[in-house]
């Protein structure tokens, strides 16, 4: 017997908290890099393996997350902001872990060396890229809170702000990549040419991480904005 | 009528058990739904909810129903056609009650959205219009009724867009929410105190045998309104703000404060509810009292004896001691992403309509106003998510429940006209 059902029916699943916990997987997922470079750092591929196997965990729990999330979105549902722009921010979170698992699996899979001279630098510059997904992770968290305002106010300026610290935390992690690559390019005659090639490759797609960070404040900045 | 009026006290007792059935039915789904919101807040408990219920559902229906009641009684049918054959009435009276309470519990069982409203209104519409000549029903009012079913639900969602914009306004985008909504919302509850105390002044105290002046009321409303707001300012002047929880979520004291104010917004509810309501089982029951008690001179006067109301009341008690405890659960679990703040607008805004529709006597479905609230505040972009495939259904339970409690009453009609004796 289902008495009650018309006002119980009329309420969704408010997509708010799996959106918030899709992109808490895969904050959890990037920031598992920082063991493992530390493990590659040290030679120990013992705790690489170990930590890249939980980075590919997380990114497939965020997988799975992203699936649920598209499924318990019908068209029927009266949404406080467009549904295409929601499943467009899943999809712009999702990348970002996705980018983890491509490093760490090259990385893993060469049995890459950094070297000496660069590790102080590659740990802070895989560190700044942890940082923007981190304050990504901060911006998303504030839905809830526009939710509450109703998009309106003082609540806009904050995430505004929150953007922007984004933002400036990116443009952080390009002069580190920048600064780490005249490294390497000093250092390029004494390396095997093939390792100096894919060490590039790895810093590339770790300023592609701290980027696809920096989209998702993008997409949360558009959603705010209409 | 010879026979029916030896058998009074037969006819009292098969009355009285429908009109029971069908308070029951109100008990368990009505009630439940519309206090379902605050037990989905989070602002009170499922047994909370309850005791006000029971309380205000019983005020609402003894101060401010009579308008509804009479409506039900004598204003959906055309008095002056029963004159010659008196027993029809209470047999199609009798019809009603029972149509409407086993269409209610039937539709709860398939989980359609019915509204014990309009189960009644169709039903009392189809035994007078098709058991005793289309005359019988008094097309003008029932015009008005149905209209008032498109309009109540949009003024309430109107009522409570404006009331969550003023939240969003006066406290939420302040530098200071907390402190800000501790001076607001005694305002809000002012509104409460007034709405109640208004409708029962206006038109409450009459039968009472008080009678007050149109400006005295309204005075003596906002002194009412006055009480409830410092009463209420007095329990918010004991929260304190939570800064722990705050950093999880920066409105959560914020929030705790509107939990208050949802307790005085339940009470509204369950008031308006109890005297919009109350009157689908009760005005049918009165009708049949007053053709028996007069031995079958339509229209004389026969003041509401207590007994009637008291088995509407016992009725809904019994609806939600048994059934509408469980539903009001369900409901709440179903609806927790309606925060306070949002809750709160959207009961008031549903019960300000339903009080207003009880005051000109028209009868109003709780849970659809409730849920035209509902959607008010989700336009102004509050709620997480709506499922707009419910209003839909409701649509559809309108077009169904109209002739589906028509032609079961017809049914009854005849088989009481049958039973009884034409």
């Amino acid at each position: 017997m289902s008495f009650g059902s018309s006002i119980a029916g009329l309420f969704g699943r408010s997509p708010i908290k799996p959106l918030q916990q899709h992109y808490d997987t895969v904050h959890d997922c990037a920031r598992t890099l920082a063991d493992f470079f530390a493990a590659v750092t040290e030679g120990d591929w013992d705790k690489a393996r170990a930590a890249r196997k939980r980075i590919a965990e997380l990114e497939n729990q965020a997988d799975e997350l992203k699936k649920e999330f598209r499924l318990n979105l019908p068209k029927s549902l009266f949404l406080p902001m467009p549904r295409t722009d929601l499943l467009d921010l899943i999809s712009v979170q999702d990348k970002v872990a996705n980018k983890a698992k491509d490093i760490s699996g090259l990385m893993l899979g060469r049995q890459m060396t950094i070297p000496p001279v660069l590790a102080d630098v590659m740990r802070d510059y895989v560190q700044g890229a942890i940082d923007t997904s981190a304050q990504a992770q901060k911006a998303i968290n504030e839905l809830d809170e526009l939710i509450e305002t109703g998009f309106s106010g003082r609540e806009i300026q904050i995430v505004e702000e929150l953007i922007e610290e984004l933002d400036r935390l990116e443009r952080n992690n390009d002069e580190q990549q920048i600064t780490i690559r005249s490294t390497l390019f000093k250092l390029e005659s004494e390396l095997p040419p093939v390792d100096v090639i894919f060490l590039y490759k790895i810093i590339e797609w770790v300023g592609d991480l701290a980027d696809r960070a920096q989209k998702v404040g993008g997409r949360l900045q558009m959603l705010v904005a209409r | 009528m010879e026979w029916m009026i030896e058998h009074s006290y037969l006819m009292l007792l098969l009355a009285g058990a429908f009109g029971f059935l069908m308070a029951w039915g109100v008990g368990a789904n009505d009630v439940a739904n519309a206090m379902g919101t605050s037990v989905g807040s989070g602002a009170l408990t499922v047994k909370q909810a309850v005791m006000i219920a029971i309380v205000f559902e019983f005020c609402g229906a003894y101060l401010a129903g009579g308008e509804v009641t009479a409506t039900v009684r004598k204003g959906i049918v055309d008095a002056g056609v029963f004159t010659e054959f008196p027993h029809y009435l209470v047999y199609g009276m009798m019809s009603a009650l029972l149509a409407a309470g086993i269409w209610l519990i039937v539709a709860s069982w398939f989980g359609w959205p019915v509204s014990t409203t309009h189960s009644i209104v169709g039903a009392i519409v189809g035994f007078a219009a098709v058991g005793v000549g289309m005359d019988a029903v008094n097309w003008g009012k029932v015009g008005n009724i149905v209209a008032s079913w498109v309009t109540s639900p949009l003024l309430a969602g109107f009522i409570s867009f404006a009331l969550i914009k003023s939240v969003q306004k006066l406290v939420l985008n302040q530098d200071d929410p907390f402190q800000r909504a501790k001076r607001v919302v005694p305002f809000y509850m002012f509104l409460v105190g007034f709405a109640i105390s208004a409708v029962t002044l206006l038109k409450g105290l009459k039968h009472i045998g008080l009678e007050i002046s149109y400006g005295a009321s309204l005075g003596w409303s906002a002194v009412g309104g006055l009480v409830v707001a410092v009463i209420g300012a007095a329990i918010l002047s004991r929260i304190q703000p939570n800064p722990e929880a705050d950093k999880e979520f920066r409105f959560h004291s914020v929030e705790r404060i509107f939990a208050v104010l949802m307790i005085f917004t339940a009470c509204a509810m369950a008031f308006a509810h109890g005297s919009n309501d109350v009157a689908n089982a009760v005005g049918p029951l009165a009708a049949i009292n007053s053709v028996i008690v007069n031995e079958g001179v339509i229209g004389g006067e026969a003041a509401m004896p207590g007994w009637i109301l008291l088995v509407g009341a016992m009725g809904i008690v019994f609806g939600l001691a048994i059934l509408g405890a469980r539903v009001m659960a369900t409901v709440g679990k179903n609806i927790t992403e309606l925060t306070p703040s949002r809750g709160f607008a959207a009961e008031l805004g549903a019960a300000g309509t339903v009080i207003l529709a009880s005051g000109t006597g028209l009868p109003i479905s709780t849970t659809h106003t409730l849920v035209g609230a509902i959607l008010g505040v989700g336009m102004a972009r509050g709620i997480g998510s709506l499922n707009l495939r419910v209003v839909s259904t409701i649509f559809t339970s309108w077009v169904v429940t109209l002739p589906a409690g028509a032609l079961l009453s017809i049914l009854f009609f005849y088989f009481f006209k049958g039973l009884f004796g034409a």
